[in-house]
């Protein structure tokens, strides 16, 4: 019964196993990672840092470039206004989101469906088209509230405008607070009610259970999510670019793009510009960090435990109210806005028949050749970055699940690295790395497409190894003992096994990836086309119907797509906590 | 040699060694168990032979080619062995049929052969019925069986079990010991079997090796080793036993209440002036009165506590002189209240000592 060992081609004889025998290709894979993440991660970051210290001529050492990056007062002032941005971001962004998970988790509030729904709007909604939405509702002079509060008073004044501190602010908040809402969400739905229950049988009442007991149980995940939509909102570029510039409220990712937008470009002085954007991230996600390693101590064993509804009674119609208001000034009225302009002759004119017309989505889909390069090259690279950063990962991810090899952890920590990287100091890196010789990937998809799979990889990476965990080792030794080698065993048992986890990974980056700006702003070349860069420029020649009517379309086609990965992939797929 | 050879094999984990120079030959054929409480190193051991880890001392051969060393080893896949997992490790993603035609199709055997081999193997394990079922629509007993099939399907030169039974509940797993035992008097492949569960070893082997702490401490057949334990833990761990220390002098060995010739005795004693032997509980026989038969011991005393299993009664019996108490098993009609008087007759030929 010794037929197999031969018929495997074991090269094994006499006193020792053959150097050949024992190979396997699993170690070329790993050196190919490794190889990768380099490429992708560690070279761009050390070229920021090299060429913040670099003369932009000679390439000698020099500081002339931090000089030139902090010698006015108004780039100072950046700085400072980028933090008191974000601060003001954050605190808003929690009086919009705690409520509401509290509500939709824990209360008896009618409409809680449809506040699902609307979260996972926000999370399709990119924040450039919610700001042109607010642009044509709350500019200070065409906008329609100004308009219908003169029409209605008569009065010749105005009583909201965007293109404030205010406003930025606002608008900047309806969009990322969503992180703190799913965040909080599940840290509500891991309360155990007998937690609440036992300081309601020592005699607390409701209001003080819920300030002595749920509150602080669910703080560290408040404090959490409140770092990272902080450092979301200061490295955001698409709300500030149309909000901040006419508020007259420079901030640093302007600052940045006026020493991008200089001929020739002041890339050195950029990077040294970008350094504390970087610093400040590093600090405040070891801070998250810390903060959230608490929570493991605090309340995780409260998960399974049965979580009662709280009844509100009559205030469950003041709380719809709240989250009503939260929607529909978040989400629905910009997407409304933004629809009938996309349906308008001219946006001004409102809600009328008579301005009631096809021709924008006609002329954005058949006519604009622009328009359509745009949809298909920002699909595309979106597809293109969220398939390989998922393929990556999952290499990664298996080989660190499985420590195949020594120094796998290194390859993690590389493949999580990009989360502390803001998407345009990102681009910067890769601009820096990428755009000279002998790469000269400026001006290609290529680049974009390899940054957006850095930016992303973090996603992809905390879903895979999610998934791996899960898949008992046995699986695949089961295959190995039967004379699979192990890419043998990822392709036929992992990877079927894992199609539905990396499908909703997949649908987590692909979305942000196909509207991503960030990271696009500075690596985009004069003749590729994305939408969100599109966009941008639509509003600054004023063509915001047809800006529209592009953003309905790529709107509609994510929205497809989301629907398609809700019916494959399960409801709760966007919902993850690590999908951040 | 034809056959698995284990010599002097070791392996570290950091400064915890899981197991110790360990040697065991197995013969071309042969079933052999590796059996011993958990943390043993039996598993280790197990996936040493299958590849998964390798040694830090000893080799490991097959027909006398070395599998594994200190230097390198061949990787599982190239070992043709095959394994059975304890969590039995059927893939969801497949077919009861696919699952079993893995091994074949990897062998590049023609789809026909495939599909012959596979229908008569799951007819074996009887199945045949379930082939296009996918796992989730299968019990556990029925996802053993598809495991054990698709492991014997491929020929291999070594079969190997780890715990393959103790996901399964108590009728199943009897019913699958016998099961994996007349799978391998129909195909007799060399096997390895790793379990805690001493009559399971029984059931299967043909030998049975007993670990404890890392190291072997007797293989044995399942007989020899209940009824010739060499080694205190090989006594205690196989059936319950009483152990009674005493002294040696000359050519007697004397215990408390009594004494027996070494000669008697079933094993030779080892050398030293302490004695220790084990005798099992059904190896003593109970009395009203003193039995007085020639060349065995017969001690007085009376019941102290009793307990009745269904098979046996379990007596506890105190000596009436010195402090010796013995465990004694009857059978059911053998009836003694609490506090009786009664006399145990001990036949020296049972008494094993041990090291």
């Amino acid at each position: 019964m010794n037929v197999s060992t031969d018929a495997l081609g074991t090269t094994a004889s006499g006193g020792r196993v053959s150097r050949l025998a024992m190979f396997q290709p699993v170690m070329l894979v790993w050196v190919a990672l490794a190889a990768i993440l380099v490429f992708l991660i560690v070279a761009p970051m050390e070229e920021l840092v090299v060429s913040s210290f670099q003369h932009a001529d000679t390439g000698d050492f020099t500081l002339e470039n931090y000089a030139a990056a902090y010698s006015k007062p108004r780039y100072i002032q950046a700085l400072w206004n980028t933090l008191k941005m974000g601060a003001a971001v954050v605190a808003l962004a929690i009086v919009f989101a705690v409520p509401l998970a509290w509500a939709v988790a824990r209360t008896d509030m009618p409409g809680r469906g449809f506040m699902r729904l609307a979260m996972l709007g926000s999370f399709i909604s990119p924040p450039y088209l919610s700001a042109i939405g607010w642009i044509l509702l709350a500019g200070p002079n065409a906008g329609w509230i100004n308009k219908a509060w003169q029409w209605v008073t008569g009065d010749p004044g105005r009583i909201v405008n965007v293109f404030t501190f205010e406003g930025l602010v606002f608008v900047m908040a309806s969009n990322v607070f969503f992180l703190i809402y799913i965040f909080t969400h599940s840290a509500f739905e891991m309360v155990n009610s007998e937690m609440e229950d036992s300081a309601n049988i020592l005699g607390a009442g409701p209001l003080r259970t819920a300030f002595k007991v749920t509150f602080p149980l669910i703080l560290p995940a408040i404090l959490g999510s409140a770092i990272i939509t902080f450092l979301i909102s200061i490295a955001l570029y698409g709300v500030p670019a149309l909000i901040s510039i006419p508020a007259r409220y420079p901030v640093v990712v302007i600052q940045l793009s006026e020493f991008f937008g200089n001929t020739p470009i002041q890339l050195e002085v950029a990077a040294a510009y970008s350094i504390p954007l970087l610093l400040i991230t590093a600090v405040l996600l070891g801070l998250q960090r810390l903060v959230l390693r608490r929570r493991t101590h605090t309340t995780v064993t409260g998960k399974g435990g049965e979580r009662r509804i709280v009844k509100l009674g009559a205030w469950r119609w003041v709380m719809f109210a709240y989250a009503m208001i939260v929607a529909l000034l978040t989400l629905v009225a910009p997407t409304f806005v933004l629809f009938v302009a996309a349906f308008s002759k001219v946006w001004t004119r409102g809600l009328e028949w008579s301005n009631l017309t096809f021709r924008n989505f006609y002329y954005i889909v058949f006519e604009h050749s622009t328009s359509q390069q745009a949809i298909v090259t920002s699909l595309t690279v979106g597809a293109a970055a969220a398939s390989v950063a998922i393929i990556l990962a999952l290499g990664i991810a298996y080989i660190v699940q499985r420590r195949l090899l020594p120094f796998a952890g290194a390859l993690s920590f590389l493949a999580m690295a990009p989360f502390v990287v803001p998407g345009i100091v990102l681009a910067i890196g890769f601009f820096a790395a990428y755009a000279p010789p002998p790469f000269a990937l400026y001006g290609g998809v290529s680049i974009l497409i390899l940054a957006f799979i850095t930016r992303f990889l973090p996603v992809a990476y905390t879903a895979s190894a999610a998934g791996i965990r899960a898949i008992h080792p046995e699986m695949e030794e089961a295959v190995r003992s039967l004379g699979g080698g192990r890419l043998t065993a990822v392709r036929h048992v992992v990877a079927p096994l894992l199609k539905r986890t990396l499908f909703a990974g997949w649908l987590l980056i692909f979305i942000p990836a196909a509207q991503e700006l960030s990271t696009a702003i500075f690596l985009i070349g004069p003749k590729t086309r994305l939408v969100s860069v599109l966009v941008l420029d639509m509003s600054e020649e004023g063509r915001y119907e047809h800006l529209a009517a592009l953003g309905c379309v790529l709107l509609v086609i994510l929205a497809l797509l989301v629907w398609a990965g809700f019916k494959i992939a399960g409801r709760d797929f966007m919902l993850r906590r690590d999908a951040s | 040699m034809a056959g698995l050879s284990l010599k002097n094999l070791g392996r570290r984990f950091g400064t915890f060694e899981a197991v110790k120079d360990l040697n065991l030959d197995i013969a071309q054929g042969e079933f052999v168990s590796l059996l011993g409480p958990s943390g043993c190193g039996k598993t280790t051991t197990l996936r040493m032979i299958a590849g998964f880890i390798d040694p830090t001392a000893g080799t490991i051969d097959l027909d006398g080619k070395i599998l594994s060393a200190p230097s390198g080893s061949l990787p599982p896949e190239k070992r043709g062995m095959s394994m059975i997992f304890q969590s039995y490790a059927i893939w969801p993603n497949m077919t009861v049929f696919e699952n079993v035609a893995f091994g074949l199709r990897l062998r590049k055997v023609p789809s026909a052969d495939i599909k012959r081999q596979v229908h008569d193997m799951l007819n074996v394990v009887r199945m045949g019925e379930l082939a296009d079922r996918y796992p989730s629509e299968l019990s556990g007993g029925q996802q053993q069986r598809v495991a054990l099939a698709r492991a014997v399907v491929i020929k291999p030169a070594v079969l190997l079990l780890d715990e393959p039974l103790s996901n399964l509940d108590a009728n199943l797993r009897e019913e699958m010991r016998f099961e994996i035992r007349r799978m391998h008097d129909e195909f007799k492949i060399t096997t390895v079997y790793v379990t805690h569960d001493q009559s399971e070893a029984m059931v299967t082997s043909n030998r049975i090796a007993v670990m404890n702490q890392g190291r072997i401490e007797q293989v044995d057949e399942p007989y020899k080793l209940y009824s010739r334990p060499k080694t205190r833990f090989v006594a205690s761990f196989i059936g319950r036993t009483n152990f009674l220390n005493g002294t040696k002098a000359a050519d007697t060995a004397s215990f408390e209440g009594f004494q027996v010739p070494l000669s008697a005795l079933a094993e030779k004693a080892p050398d030293g002036g302490a004695v220790t032997i084990s005798l099992r509980p059904q190896a003593i026989r109970l009395h009203r009165a003193n039995p007085a038969v020639s060349g065995k011991i017969a001690l007085g005393g009376r019941i102290a506590e009793r307990a009745f299993l269904g098979e046996t009664w379990d007596y506890q019996f105190a000596a009436r002189d010195g402090g010796l108490t013995l465990k004694v098993a009857a059978p059911p009609d053998t009836v003694f209240e609490v506090g009786a008087e009664a006399w145990v007759e001990l036949d020296p030929g049972e008494m094993v000592p041990i090291a």
